[in-house]
């Protein structure tokens, strides 16, 4: 075991798969020599070789593309879109062909693709650098999304990514990469060698796709929840008062029913919490498959905190995130109504 | 309001419309045998006067000049002509057969035909097809099983797509030829993924894709370009410039200003423009940049100067927006004219074993639509399960199709 941050443990989730399988490539845009923009890559180029993990040219869906015809051609590769909010130009290649190649072959072709792109707010980059655009990939048929929300998840899920079979879009929350973050701006940095999920086995290890966790045991009400709002939403959690259970998704599709379904039945009240704008958002469907599956066991309705239905606004960004004094008054309104 | 008073605004317009007489009399065509065959590891920069000629080799009587004549044995040209006429009377039983309502849909490749079955002839069996919908000579020319296609195209128990695509939207990995998409151009940059990875692994095969000269304009084919370019990628990128693009005539992806094979010299990789109704123009053309590809030299942008000479499918009526005389005008002819006049110009055909080869191939095609049609259409007899629909989503069907499949009752 090794003290990891959410980048060193990405980083050496790609280093073992590149030193398993000769049919893993890495690239992206400045993911070579530099080693990407949030070092995720750093030092793969010089340990594997220029072949392996190389820089392309700046054109996203030129980048799914190419791993597209690569996968078909026997590798893995693995394709860094810099940050999802440029993932855009790749959304044809990523909706049209690499998750529709393996139904409408009938089986014959497949393209094992991994988009590893960093996402979410907090890192004051305005409206181009901190979007969480996972609900445009979630409502997409053939494409598993995921979103992990510590070093430990995140080095096993993407190992489990790049080994998939089907394409994955894999969501990174960078404000996540560094350390755990509660929700409150003016608290002092947190780092990931304080927490125990920062303890990160060094070789090959996986995390089942599709297996959601419990994160905090509670009694009275169920928070689901992923990526930097499980941090958030424990936050709150512990604020409350209530016995309150968080459960982390990590996987977005498939998702993890049968775990929400136990949880909500179990506590009769329910909280979806994500970063992501609120209309269309991944919340609605959560909220709305938990309704048909638990509504005899429910208390009271299930409600959301989510982003504001807007552009990420650079200078009210702590106005816009979802933070913990949301989550509060949510779980407070579900438990009292 | 907003003054309308415009001044330097070009909007294309196609040089005849329906009711006018078509005339191609000032197109500038170089003549069979005028270019030289310069040598297949040529630096790009000397390579300008071929993607703004036309490599020919057949000249309008059949008879083959120049340094680019192939020199194929008669056989196979024999086979290049049979595989030509197969897919002509393929085309038009299959489109028939959309038009008493066996199938939803059918598009044609009338007029190209010497596109997809000269090149499939001129590259390796393990080389990798990316093609767009119009060709099918790739699958004949490949020896794809007539019933099979049939069978796709009806989307019946023996679609090996399943029952999930399009008529024409063939897959057939067997004889590496991709799966092809409607969405136009997305295939174009994945055929240079493809041929990066073969590059990677150190083997011979190629990959070779097909856009149309309307497609161009997307940046998928930009994306392709780069992307080959930049990786030195074993590809053929193949421009199939067939003037249409349904309604829209080429000027409206650019093809005034320059030509399509041009678009390789800012690219720095080699341009030619060939003559896409000279079978052997195409042949020769597809082997010198397989050749150069399997050497080390990268891509090669190819455009294939042809005429869509029907429908650009059968939801269109040409007649709307060209004249309807003018494929016959055409001034570079009818492919499988113009090599059968070549096989008698050499002594090698007669006009006799034309209309024989011709009944056996429609006597085939009709045998082979027969036994599809027994099987199944879209309407009638045998259909995939329809359990079959919830499969190949993912690898593994997930929680959520299994519960929809049940609860549709299959």
């Amino acid at each position: 075991m090794a003290k990891m941050n959410m980048v060193q443990a990405i980083n050496s989730a790609q280093d073992v798969m590149l030193e398993k399988d000769n049919s893993v490539v890495i690239f992206g845009e400045d993911v070579g020599y530099f080693g990407g923009v949030f070092n995720c890559t750093e030092g793969l180029q010089k340990k594997h070789g220029l072949q392996r993990v190389f820089d392309t040219p700046i054109a996203e869906g030129g980048i799914i593309a190419m791993a597209i015809g690569m996968g078909v051609n026997e590798m893995r590769p693995v394709a860094e879109i810099q940050f999802s909010d440029y993932i855009y130009p790749a959304f044809d290649q990523i909706l049209s062909e690499a998750s529709r190649l393996r139904y409408r072959s009938g089986g014959e072709y497949w393209a094992p693709i991994t988009v590893r792109t960093p996402c979410g707010g907090g890192i004051r980059g305005g409206q181009t650098h901190s979007q969480s655009p996972e609900g445009i990939f979630t409502h997409v048929s053939g494409i598993k999304t995921i979103m992990p929300s510590n070093p430990y998840d995140a080095k096993g899920l993407l190992i489990s990514a790049i080994e998939d079979n089907d394409p994955v879009v894999f969501f990174e929350p960078k404000r996540l990469y560094n350390g755990p973050f509660y929700g409150d701006p003016k608290d002092p940095p947190q780092a990931w060698e304080k927490h125990e999920l920062g303890e990160v086995p060094e070789g090959h290890y996986t995390i089942p796709i599709g297996k959601a966790n419990t994160v905090r045991k509670g009694t009275q009400m169920t928070i689901v929840t992923y990526g930097t709002m499980v941090h958030v939403s424990t936050a709150a959690a512990d604020l409350s008062g209530y016995d309150v259970e968080v459960i982390d998704l990590r996987t977005l599709i498939p998702m993890d029913l049968e775990h929400i379904v136990e949880s909500v039945t179990r506590t009769g009240r329910c909280l979806v919490v994500h970063e992501a704008t609120k209309t269309g958002g991944f919340g609605a469907e959560i909220l709305s498959q938990i309704q048909e599956e638990c509504f005899w066991a429910l208390e009271a309705p299930i409600e959301r905190v989510a982003g504001w239905d807007l552009p990420y606004p650079h200078a009210f960004e702590w106005e816009y995130f979802p933070g913990k004094a949301r989550v509060l008054d949510a779980i407070k309104h579900v438990m009292e109504g | 309001m907003v003054p309308h008073s415009a001044k330097n605004l070009n909007v294309p317009a196609p040089r005849h419309r329906p009711g006018e007489k078509p005339e191609f009399d000032d197109l500038d065509i170089s003549n069979a045998g005028a270019l030289p065959r310069p040598h297949v590891m040529s630096d790009p920069k000397e390579l300008f006067p071929f993607a703004n000629g036309i490599i020919r080799v057949l000249n309008m009587k059949g008879q083959a000049h120049g340094e680019w004549d192939p020199k194929l044995d008669p056989e196979v040209l024999r086979q290049g002509l049979r595989d030509m006429l197969t897919t002509r009377i393929y085309d038009d039983r299959m489109q028939n057969m959309q038009r008493v309502g066996k199938m939803s849909f059918y598009m044609k490749s009338r007029g190209e035909e010497a596109v997809a079955v000269a090149q499939a002839m001129a590259l390796d069996k393990d080389d990798m097809l990316f093609p767009s919908y119009r060709q099918q000579g790739l699958l004949i020319s490949r020896g794809r099983d007539l019933l099979d296609m049939m069978n796709h195209c009806l989307s019946n128990a023996g679609d090996n797509c399943k029952g999930r695509q399009l008529p024409i939207m063939y897959t057939w990995k067997e004889g590496n030829f991709f799966s092809i998409s409607g969405n136009l151009g997305t295939q174009f940059c994945q055929a240079v993924g493809w041929a990066v990875a073969s590059s990677y692994k150190g083997e011979d095969a190629i990959a070779s894709t097909w856009i149309g000269e309307g497609t161009t304009a997307t940046a998928d084919f930009h994306h392709g370009m780069t992307f080959a370019a930049v990786y030195d990628a074993p590809v053929l990128l193949n421009v199939v410039n067939n003037q249409w693009a349904i309604s829209s005539f080429q000027g409206f992806a650019g093809g005034e200003k320059a030509t399509f094979a041009s678009r390789g010299i800012g690219y720095g990789m080699p341009g030619l423009r060939v003559d896409g109704n000279d079978f052997l123009a195409v042949y020769a053309v597809t082997k010198w940049a397989a050749e150069r590809a399997r050497n080390g030299g990268g891509p090669t942008l190819i455009e294939l100067f042809t005429y869509r000479a029907d429908a650009h499918s059968t939801s269109d009526d040409p007649t709307k927006y060209r004249p309807e005389d003018e494929a016959r005008v055409w001034p570079l002819g009818d492919p499988v004219e113009r090599l059968k006049g070549h096989l008698i110009e050499i002594g090698e055909w007669s006009e006799e074993r034309h209309t024989q080869a011709m009944a056996e191939i429609t006597s085939l095609v009709t045998q082979k639509y027969k036994q599809a049609e027994a099987l199944g259409t879209l309407n009638t007899g045998e259909r995939p399960p329809v359990s079959s629909m919830f499969e190949d989503v993912f690898e593994e069907m997930p929680d959520n199709l299994r519960r929809q499949r049940q609860q549709l009752g299959v």
